[in-house]
């Protein structure tokens, strides 16, 4: 077999010393994260881009993946002893988690994320070696208008995706895309919108704009609010091992999740955080055993579903990356960020040119999950007393990791100037209740869809239906229209506003 | 004319004027046509699609009712004014200013002065502890990037290092 193949060269790549040690450290750093309510992988990634900038790129890329993969089962921890998401994709968590810890059974409920996670992180990781070589060679069938159509897609995906409402995150993906287009143009070497400022004729930093938006603005917005008061339930955490019954409850949950976090995952648009919502909801339709505790209550059901649910998701997002080059969410966008550094172009043939990278990045999941469990089982003991840490101690730190951050990835103060002017665009986002996100994916896929679109029509000479006559861009743009009317009709959109609700 | 929803109404209000301002900017590159698309031709289409939905935006928070009216609500100017002053304060003395010919101060001083300005956005501001922040801060980001990582850093002021 191939695949068994391939992965021995991903387990040669990733058993190495080196790499093992940064699987460590990025599953460390994401379980930290996580576990920190108001820092999220978003945050941490693009403080650590410039810092990879030493590494060999497999380790990097490694590192960064425990960054995100590690956050999702940190911010269980959080969502089920104090009540409050560690992580946006632990929302849902946090409904029955917190339950079952008042009732004395947190063992129980992180057993429960962390064993779920597990199941769900190795049948990601499966899924994602199996189906990265037949995408990648559809992927080869790809022309231009296909990757336009593709990315159209995508961002449609983000935009149905996004929480609150869908004309403003419309509206960000506009304006990401356009700040994408600041800097030289590839094809004529016009510098675009640069106000004759030569660091603009590069382009605006994608760091830049991430630690801003994320770093910064939720920084400041977080401190606008008082702090609320914090109890951990340290002391109740005593015997982690469910009893039998949990058991037979959380298995079946376990296996939908992680059906529908793997689904989810692959979509262009979909990430961690939806997939733990809609787990949530089909836990809530499936039928209930005798005796079985209501949800919202501290059903067992209600934690392991949505936690598995998240952790498939967050490792099959890498399929559309790492095969087509696209990046499905804003973390993806990041990683494209991390590649590029490394002079790596993400897309169908990354798994040609860079075997050991592709590969050992799959095996080091499957690690990196080995790892996670360890730390967030046994070691809990730990991660519980880091959130008796104050708020006031955190956040100098992490400003100045931010500011760090940007000035090391050009070595220049104009970086850190333009680092402030987003960190107040980023708040006025948060004030006017729009969602970040969007704009990161768009920006980064900007002068990607110029480039496709310009290519497309140059191929078709100016004819704008060659969107629609190709087959296969006709049925990515299909299926995006699809997704939009689906997202407007009265019923769903009501429906979509309450899930939004509960965050 | 009652603005129903505030939120939404500055919302479209800075995506018209950013949409504008792009669409405007566009026009002093090439347009070009569809075969052939200029530097213009993109920008000049997603500037005019964002205005329009600006547009869009703005008369929905006019027309909408909402429960609230969908306040933005008050601005955490403390925290926003020292996050921001902390950071910039940082690449002043990190980096120098040489317009003014004013040197740089090194990581450190940076490090010591961000703690200090950031501290002060929280609630309450405990010398002693700032202090202490402070000073791990300095020997943890000194251990990591200039021992460890070999960051082109400057860690001491200019007159100092020379």
């Amino acid at each position: 077999m191939d695949l068994f193949n391939n992965l021995a060269i991903g387990f040669g790549v990733a058993f190495t010393p080196i790499n093992l040690l940064y699987a460590f450290v990025g599953c460390l750093l994401g379980t930290l994260i996580g576990v920190l309510p108001g820092i999220g992988p978003l945050a941490t990634i693009a403080m650590l881009l410039p810092a990879t900038y030493a590494l060999p790129p497999v380790s990097a890329l490694i590192m960064l993946a425990g960054i995100y993969y590690g956050a999702q089962y940190g911010g269980s921890t959080t969502a089920i002893l104090v009540n409050l998401p560690g992580e946006a994709s632990s929302v849902v968590t946090v409904i029955d988690g917190y339950q079952m810890a008042r009732q004395g059974r947190a063992g129980p409920a992180l057993a429960a994320a962390g064993l779920g996670s597990f199941f769900a992180g190795c049948v990601g990781t499966l899924v994602l070696a199996g189906f990265a070589v037949p995408l990648t060679e559809v992927a080869f069938k790809f022309g231009p208008a296909e990757y336009f159509s593709l990315m159209i897609l995508g961002l449609i995906g983000a935009i149905v995706l996004a929480s609150g409402s869908i004309l403003k995150a419309v509206g960000m993906v506009l304006l990401g895309l356009l700040m994408g287009l600041v800097g030289t143009d590839v094809n004529s070497g016009v510098a675009r919108f640069s106000f004759d400022i030569p660091e603009l004729t590069d382009g605006i930093g994608f760091i830049v704009i991430g630690m801003g938006v994320f770093g910064y603005g939720e920084i400041i917005s977080n401190l606008g609010k008082h702090e609320s008061e914090r109890k951990v339930f340290a002391a109740e955490v005593k015997g982690l091992m469910p009893t039998r019954e949990d058991f037979r409850n959380m298995i079946p949950a376990i296996l939908r999740g992680t059906l529908l976090g793997s689904s989810l995952g692959i979509l262009p648009g979909g990430g961690a955080t939806m997939a733990a919502f809609a787990a949530y909801t089909i836990e809530k339709k499936a039928k209930m055993r005798p005796g079985e505790v209501p949800f919202g209550k501290g059903n067992i059901r209600g934690v392991a579903g949505p936690e598995s649910a998240n952790n498939a998701a967050s490792q099959t997002s890498f399929i559309p990356l790492l095969t087509l080059g696209i990046p499905p969410n804003a973390v993806m966008a990041l990683m494209v960020g991390a590649m590029t550094i490394h002079n790596i172009q993400p897309g169908p043939q990354v798994m040609t040119s860079n075997p050991e990278l592709f590969w050992g990045l799959i095996a080091s999941m499957w690690i990196g999950n080995a790892m996670l469990i360890v730390l967030n089982l046994p070691l809990i003991g730990i991660w519980i007393k880091l959130l008796t840490v104050p708020y006031r101690w955190l956040f100098p730190a992490i400003v100045l990791f931010c500011a760090i951050g940007v000035y090391s990835t050009n070595n220049n103060t104009f970086d850190i100037w333009m680092v402030a002017i987003f960190g107040v665009i980023g708040y006025s986002f948060i004030k006017l209740g729009i969602e970040p996100a969007p704009l990161l994916l768009g920006f980064v896929l900007g002068p990607m869809m110029e480039e496709n679109l310009r290519r497309a029509l140059l191929l078709s000479r100016g004819d704008w239906s060659v969107f629609v006559t190709r087959g296969l861009s006709a049925s990515l743009l299909a299926v995006a229209a699809l997704l939009l009317v689906i997202v407007l009709l009265p019923a769903v959109k009501r429906k979509r506003e309450e899930a939004f609700v509960e965050e | 004319m009652r603005i129903k929803s505030q939120k939404d109404f500055f919302s479209g209000l800075l995506f018209m004027v950013v949409g504008i301002a792009f669409a405007w900017g566009a026009t002093n590159y090439k347009i070009g046509d569809a075969a052939r698309m200029g530097p213009g031709y993109f920008p000049l289409m997603l500037g005019v699609l964002l205005a329009v939905l600006g547009v869009v935006v703005t008369f929905n928070a006019l027309v909408v009712e909402t429960e609230d009216g969908d306040p933005v609500g008050s601005i955490a100017w403390k925290p926003l004014f020292f996050i921001i002053l902390a950071n910039l304060t940082f690449g002043v003395l990190l980096g120098g200013l040489p317009s003014i010919n004013l040197p740089y101060m090194g990581l450190t001083a940076a490090i010591i002065a961000l703690t200090f300005i950031a501290a002060l956005a929280g609630e309450e501001f405990r010398f002693k502890e700032v202090v202490v922040l402070a000073v791990i801060l300095s020997v943890t980001c000194y251990l990591t990037f200039i021992v460890a990582l070999k960051l082109q850093f400057p860690a001491w002021p200019a007159f100092i290092a020379g």
